[in-house]
């Protein structure tokens, strides 16, 4: 699928791809561990941005520039999804 | 298609994106404590991010897709610092305490639990 890539490119947008996944599942271990909620949070934080990474260089990989929105939606739900996190973490302190 | 000068670009900042987002998980995994974890992520993972997002502005140059990479770097540097200010408010509010003996400023004997706003105070 990357025959068209010129170069270098094809290679390095492959080890991109393998650096990101790898990084997301290293995040994954501070979402099980991590010692308190605010951990968790961020790691699913970097996550999300990880995410968005991985959904750029499948743009680049396949030329399909249809994942550049893709991944800019995804940078939203990530977004929000942190934001609404954090105010329901803090809610339900202050409830308790 | 591509030219030779759009896919260098592309790939050096493909090589630096890599490099950030290495660096910003690395600091999640070992820092000490959530605020110094939510300081290396939301800079150097977003960094990253942006990074990526520019190999696409420029890979997708002539036609396509580049405006709505720029329009995503915009999005990523106003809302990272958003959601990182929220988290570590939200961890202060619930108590978690800073790693190595360090205090809030102002607060000697570091009770994070009392809110730094006051709103409490006014209805009391």
């Amino acid at each position: 699928m990357a025959t068209e890539l010129p170069g270098l490119l094809g290679p390095v947008v492959f080890a991109g791809l393998l650096v990101a996944s790898g990084l997301t599942l290293l995040a994954g271990y501070r979402v099980i561990v991590g010692p308190t909620t605010p951990d968790r949070v961020v790691a699913l934080d970097v996550i999300a941005t990880n995410v968005v990474a991985i959904a750029l260089l499948f743009a680049l990989q396949t030329g399909e520039a249809l994942f550049v929105d893709v991944s800019l939606v995804l940078a939203i739900i990530g977004f929000v999804s942190t934001v609404a996190v954090a105010r329901y973490v803090t809610e339900g302190d202050i409830i308790e | 298609m591509v030219s030779t000068l759009q896919a260098a670009v592309t790939t050096a900042l493909v090589v630096v994106g890599s490099f950030f987002l290495f660096v910003g998980t690395v600091g999640l995994l070992r820092l000490p404590d959530v605020y110094n974890r939510m300081h290396a992520t939301s800079k150097a993972t977003t960094l990253g991010a942006a990074s990526m997002f520019l190999a696409a502005t420029v890979y997708f140059t002539p036609a396509g897709q580049s405006l709505t990479a720029i329009v995503g770097i915009v999005f990523l540097f106003i809302t990272a610092p958003t959601g990182a200010h929220m988290i570590s408010r939200s961890a202060q509010r619930m108590g978690v305490e800073f790693a190595l003996g360090a205090t809030w400023p102002g607060m000697p004997d570091s009770r994070p639990d009392e809110p730094a706003d006051g709103e409490e105070q006014a209805e009391a």
